[in-house]
């Protein structure tokens, strides 16, 4: 397919929308957004292999906000609010990382096949995570914080090597990309092999969990949070970027500076989300397409939106990983990678 | 006022030696020379995506330097060599984006920012254009399109890269024309890098030429457009007579075979 044709295609998707972003336009759509995560959360709630009644699960949500005892039998109660709420909640968090930074790499590096996994930089994450995790397993804080500086190292190599003297295309990037993440996954294979006893369960965690480590809840959480609201605070300014640097710059965005905030902040989101679900593949690259295709690629839409959808779609994976073929679960990295390759595979496509 | 101040720049070898200009308003500057010349890096240093070695550049006697991003941003509409857009932003979200300086960081476009951006469409005959994704447009419409988006800014300067690289002619000669209305007849500083001798003759108000980091002649076009002054700066083989509509001068290229003959002659 010609890059015109599938441009046209795309523009007769988007010839509905209208000519700009209002703050009302985006209230709407967040709304909406959000009454879909709500729905979907009180679901996934409810699903699994014990089934529990829609209404249960409200009454234990209900109940746990505003402080009274269930009226809901304590194996239901203890099923919604210890095992499937922490878990709904890590999805929550690390849907919305891992989408807004996708949508944040797409802008700053002006491609939209750019996503945490694809560039790498989920690799180098989870190399800091593990290295954490063999070295300093006492403190729980340093896992995320070794995953952030493993991201942000990733990022700043694979943006080095896949710069060009005319300012590097698409397919140049998306390859060093490519190699740093080959070369990242050997050398965390390599240690995880090593390591010895727990070889299982690191793996599994390598391939995408949700699972464990819901103690890491509200540092993760904190970081995700800290590291949006970042990326959010510049979305004019990505705006501008997204169409050129040095036009940007003259009208009047301070480049380097929104470069460093956004790339460590974006950095912050996926190390967050890898080191406690380990490495989730393809999420950033499906929901800020998905998003801009639906709603036009102002990133102060595309940010929140992405956020709202990418939690929405995480817990949507999840929901699946741990039912399809129950009583056994999936990998829930499995399932987005199904979804998400063809996805990308169509992108490659129509942008080169 | 535009000044120019004995700016030098080098990457790995000297680019710049030694340039100083001054562009008055309702001035419409050309600059022309060969390639690699340093055309696109006196520009670059003019709306300071470069900053120089040495040298300053003055907009209404402040110095660049001491002005910040915005504040420069308020003055410059820059229009630059093509490049490639990859997401679907809309024609007026493009244009909307000349307005940058113009806002708070956070929030949306007020309806002056509107007006402004409908203002430069109408300017660019853009306005039908406003729906479309940037992507889809055709190169002529992209570049009117950029053109809009300097405009949006209200700039006191305007410059422009190349600005009809990729236009067929009837679209380069109406996009000097909209240059030189916004210029010439508003009072609006006009600087143009162009390849384009001939259109730079028609409607320059004066002309920079530009050879090996140096600046090697300005004046306006019937002064510095002569013969020997584009033959030593192109290093080709060209004839200037005047061209019988307009009274500018007209350059014709001579190709190494025709030029044999016509000194055979």
């Amino acid at each position: 397919m010609t890059t015109r044709t599938a441009m046209s295609k795309v523009a007769s998707v988007r010839g509905r929308l209208p000519k700009r972003l209002t703050a009302r336009r985006l209230l709407i759509t967040i709304s909406v957004l959000l009454t879909l995560l709500l729905i979907v959360g009180v679901f996934s709630l409810a699903i699994g292999s014990e089934r529990i009644e829609l209404g249960t699960v409200a009454d234990v949500i209900a109940a746990r906000l505003t402080g009274r005892i269930s009226s809901a039998s304590p194996e239901h109660a203890m099923i919604v609010a210890s095992i499937r709420l922490p878990r709904v909640l890590m999805a929550i968090t690390v849907g919305a990382a891992l989408a807004v930074a996708g949508a944040a790499y797409q802008a700053l590096l002006r491609n939209p096949l750019a996503d945490p996994g694809i560039l790498g930089v989920s690799s180098g994450a989870a190399l800091g995570a593990i290295t954490a995790t063999i070295f300093t397993d006492a403190l729980p804080v340093s896992r995320p914080v070794a995953a952030f500086v493993g991201a942000a190292a990733t990022i700043a190599i694979v943006y080095i090597l896949g710069q060009h003297r005319q300012g590097g295309g698409a397919e140049r990037l998306i390859l060093a990309g490519v190699i740093i993440n080959a070369l990242l996954s050997s050398i965390v294979i390599f240690l995880v092999t090593t390591a010895g006893a727990r070889q299982r369960s690191v793996l599994s965690w390598l391939i995408g969990d949700m699972s464990g480590e819901t103690r890491l809840l509200p540092v993760v959480a904190l970081f995700v949070l800290t590291g949006i609201a970042a990326i959010y605070l510049n979305a004019r300014g990505l705006n501008l970027m997204m169409t050129g640097e040095e036009d940007a710059l003259v009208l009047g965005v301070e480049t380097q500076r929104v470069k460093l905030i956004v790339y460590l902040a974006a950095s912050l989101l996926t190390g967050a989300a890898v080191a406690v679900s380990g490495a989730i593949g393809f999420v950033g690259l499906i929901i800020p397409h998905a998003v801009r295709l639906a709603g036009g690629s102002d990133n102060r839409l595309v940010i929140p939106a992405s956020a709202v959808a990418g939690a929405t779609f995480l817990m949507l994976a999840d929901t699946l990983a741990r039912t399809v073929i129950a009583p056994r679960e999936l990998n829930i990295g499995v399932v987005t990678a199904l979804v998400g390759a063809p996805v990308f595979i169509y992108l490659l496509r129509r942008t080169s | 006022m535009l000044e120019v101040k004995d700016v030098h720049f080098r990457y790995s070898k000297p680019v710049l030696t030694g340039a100083s200009v001054e562009v008055a308003r309702g001035q419409l500057l050309a600059v022309l020379g060969p390639n690699g010349s340093g055309k696109s890096t006196l520009i670059k240093i003019i709306v300071g995506i470069l900053t120089p070695e040495r040298g300053s550049v003055f907009i209404e006697g402040r110095s660049r330097a001491s002005m910040t991003r915005r504040q420069s941003a308020q003055l410059i509409g820059y229009v630059a060599q093509e490049s490639a857009i990859r997401f679907p932003l809309t024609v007026m979200e493009f244009v909307l984006q000349g307005r940058f300086a113009q806002n708070r960081l956070i929030g949306f476009e007020s309806q002056r920012d509107v007006r402004e951006a409908e203002r430069a469409m109408e300017l660019t005959e853009t306005t039908e254009l406003a729906a479309r994704p940037v992507t889809e447009l055709s190169g002529g419409e992209r570049q009117r399109v950029m053109l809009a988006r300097a405009l949006a800014v209200r700039p006191e300067i305007l410059v422009l890269d190349e600005p009809v690289a990729n236009l067929d002619i009837a679209h380069q000669v109406k996009m000097f024309e909209v240059v030189k209305r916004l210029t010439v007849d508003e009072g609006t500083i006009g600087i143009v890098v162009t390849h384009e001798l001939n259109l730079a003759a028609e409607f320059a108000t004066s002309v920079l030429l530009m050879k090996a980091g140096e600046i090697e002649a300005g004046g306006s076009p019937r002064e510095v457009m002569t013969e020997s002054l584009l033959r030593t700066v192109f290093d080709t083989d060209l004839m200037v007579d005047v061209n019988p509509a307009s009274g500018a001068p007209r350059i014709t290229l001579i190709a190494p075979r025709a030029s044999q003959m016509l000194r055979s002659v």
